[in-house]
């Protein structure tokens, strides 16, 4: 990857945006863990921390149109495809109100206008899907680019591998984005994965694959871009590994003693919201424009979390709808 | 009906090319689906990737999860997309599409996306495919809701639930027998339609219902002209969709004859035969003159060896023998 392409350059705008972005993702996944500790919100969740920057910083090289497939921890890829604040918290408390009616919940966030297609809780099926999303646009002649984002631990199952084949036999324009984040649930890439670097795998497939920084907010949005790129171009796939880091367990509430105190220690400065403050400021961002972004996070918020929390719950009659186009009897 | 005479196999090949010229949407992908290839194993899609091209007819890598996968995809924005997949005992490896996506993403997405996503499967035991080739999984999908499930019991049929299926908004899987292909029958009209969720009545009769689909029909049929000569009159329903099935149709004839006998090809234990059972038994028990029979195939794996394969299948005998069940002591009396 070229760093110095001026067609992706890291511009001031760029860099207050992925910094909304990712204090965006910080605050709600903070926020939503303090209503689960203290009981305001009971349901599970698969927490991010620690990812933020890299969705903030990959997914702001797609364009609105683009689409999504993420995974069932995918808060911050939700957030950072422009899903707005109070459906997403609506539908996280299961309200009338939410992206989905609250019939999916945080691990099925569906937002087709800014391109989250579908949000999958099954590990790794969203990787065949983002192609036959691309597949779409490739027949219709349209630019759109998908991207499927996934973990490390993903890159183990079947779906992956005749995904990334079928792809590159089909040169369609998608974007694999492995976000390693060095844990398949409780297992670590060691225990559970033949390579030591996701990207490798590419070469089976003969595609590009590239890994990068994914808390280095410019490294990784300019691979992200050179890849999306080549894929509206219609030049194929590219396997994209971001190395980044998860700072709670698999799930909240779980016990995560199993991850090394140095290992951790070393992470949660490497990926801590400071860092990125400090490296955003380096790119033309003020101190003022950064409080000015921080505190309409935080009133964007507490309007979502009050909106979800006096939202209704769906009604019981509402299970009816949906399952087919026209309405089941009751 | 046109006159003509047509082929299971031509009738959906002939749906297939008229839905790909009605709507661009449409598109087929699978294993050997090209002409390249050869136009399917079982030429169904023959001649369509020279009319429409490669990238609307995709010959596939032998990647179920990723054929599915890239299915459910494509249908969620739109696409109306043909799966093919070649036997249904290879849709097991890409259940995970179908059960987990396909099935559920408009409900789970509040009703913002649907899947209008069509699987062709072929299946069925008499030809000697052995135990992973032959399979009737029909109740297995019926299981699950969010699917629909239907299959033909001729050509005419075959293209109307073919276009029917391509047609709707949601996922349907359309189960083509592998012993139907070379069957003639009368040709549709292009642009003929059989709605789905609605059975046929193949037979008209008194005395007692036969229903069933597939290659049911064509037994159930026999079934019914040998109890003819005895002086019995069998109704043969035939219900095309088996998911969701017919349920006002079956009743209705099985209120007038009030008596009932299943025939499915799948194997007995927990098969649609035990839905329709106890939901007629829930619906009819006081009118009902006997307890609903059912006929199906012996619970093992499909078998290879001729006797073994012929004493796994159901026979027309053994829809003759229920049919006695349910009317032995009643008809007479």
């Amino acid at each position: 990857m070229n760093k110095s392409d001026s067609s992706h350059a890291f511009t001031p705008e760029l860099a207050r945006s992925i910094y909304r972005k990712a204090y965006l993702i910080n605050r709600t996944d903070q926020r939503f863990r303090a209503m689960l500790t203290n009981g305001e919100l009971a349901v599970a969740y698969y927490p991010v921390r620690g990812q933020e920057v890299t969705a903030a910083a990959a997914l702001s090289a797609l364009q609105p149109e683009d689409y999504l497939v993420t995974t069932y921890r995918g808060l911050h890829d939700s957030l950072a495809k422009g899903i707005p604040s109070r459906l997403l918290w609506a539908e996280f408390a299961g309200k009338r109100t939410g992206t989905c009616k609250g019939k999916g919940g945080p691990m099925h966030i569906t937002y087709p206008p800014t391109g989250v297609m579908v949000t999958t809780g099954i590990v790794g099926s969203g990787i065949p899907i983002a192609n036959g999303l691309a597949m779409a646009a490739q027949i219709r002649g349209e630019h759109r680019v998908a991207v499927a984002s996934f973990g490390d631990g993903a890159s183990n199952i079947g779906a992956f591998h005749e995904a990334l084949n079928m792809a590159s036999v089909w040169k369609l324009p998608v974007v694999f984005l492995c976000q390693n984040n060095q844990y398949a649930e409780h297992t670590t890439l060691a225990a559970g994965t033949s390579v030591t670097s996701i990207a490798e795998r590419a070469a089976g497939y003969e595609m590009p694959g590239v890994s990068c920084d994914g808390l280095d907010p410019e490294m990784m949005y300019q691979t992200m871009a050179a890849a999306v790129a080549r894929a509206r171009a219609g030049d194929g796939p590219t396997l994209v590994e971001a190395h980044t880091y998860r700072l709670q367990g698999h799930i909240f509430g779980a016990d995560y003693s199993y991850i090394p105190k140095e290992e951790l220690k070393a992470a949660e400065e490497r990926a801590s919201m400071m860092r990125l403050r400090q490296r955003i400021s380096e790119r033309q961002v003020t101190d003022s424009d950064l409080a000015q972004i921080e505190q309409e996070v935080d009133a964007e918020i507490e309007d979502a979390v009050a909106f979800a929390l006096k939202s209704d719950p769906p009604d019981p009659d509402e299970i009816r709808f949906d399952i087919y186009e026209t309405e089941q009897a009751a | 009906m046109s006159g003509k005479t047509i082929s299971f196999g031509q009738a959906l090949n002939a749906a297939l090319d008229d839905a790909m010229a009605d709507d661009g949407n449409v598109m087929i992908l699978g294993e050997d689906v090209a002409d390249e290839q050869g136009g399917g194993v079982f030429k169904v899609s023959k001649g369509l990737s020279s009319k429409y091209g490669t990238s609307r007819v995709r010959s596939t890598p032998i990647s179920e999860q990723a054929i599915l996968g890239a299915a459910v995809g494509a249908a969620i924005v739109g696409m109306r997309p043909v799966a093919e997949i070649m036997l249904m005992n290879f849709i097991t490896v890409a259940m995970d599409q179908l059960v987990n996506h396909a099935a559920k993403l408009r409900f789970m997405s509040g009703g913002q996306t649907n899947v209008p996503l069509v699987v062709r499967t072929t299946t069925g035991a008499g030809v000697g495919f052995g135990g992973q080739h032959s399979d009737m999984l029909e109740a297995w999908f019926a299981h699950v809701p969010g699917l629909k499930i239907a299959t033909a019991s001729n050509p005419a049929d075959a293209y109307g639930l073919l276009r029917s299926a391509i047609d709707d908004e949601d996922p349907v899987i359309l189960i083509e027998n592998i012993t139907h292909y070379g069957m003639t029958g009368p040709a549709p009209e292009a642009g003929y339609r059989v709605p789905l969720g609605k059975a046929a009545i193949a037979r008209e009769g008194r005395d007692v219902t036969l229903v069933t689909y597939g290659r049911g029909v064509s037994d159930s049929l026999k079934a019914a002209s040998l109890l003819a000569d005895e002086g019995i009159a069998a109704e043969v329903i035939d219900l095309r969709t088996i998911a969701p099935w017919d349920e006002q149709a079956v009743f209705a004839s099985v209120a007038k004859t009030k008596r009932a006998v299943i025939v499915h090809e799948a194997v007995r234990p927990f098969g649609a035969g035990a839905e329709i059972s106890a939901r007629i038994h829930e619906e009819l028990f006081s009118d009902l003159l006997a307890p609903v029979q059912r006929v199906a195939s012996y619970p093992s794996p499909v078998p290879f060896a001729k006797p073994l394969e012929t004493a796994f299948l159901y026979s027309v005998d053994d829809i003759v023998r229920a049919a006695h069940a349910t009317t032995d002591k009643a008809i007479n009396s």
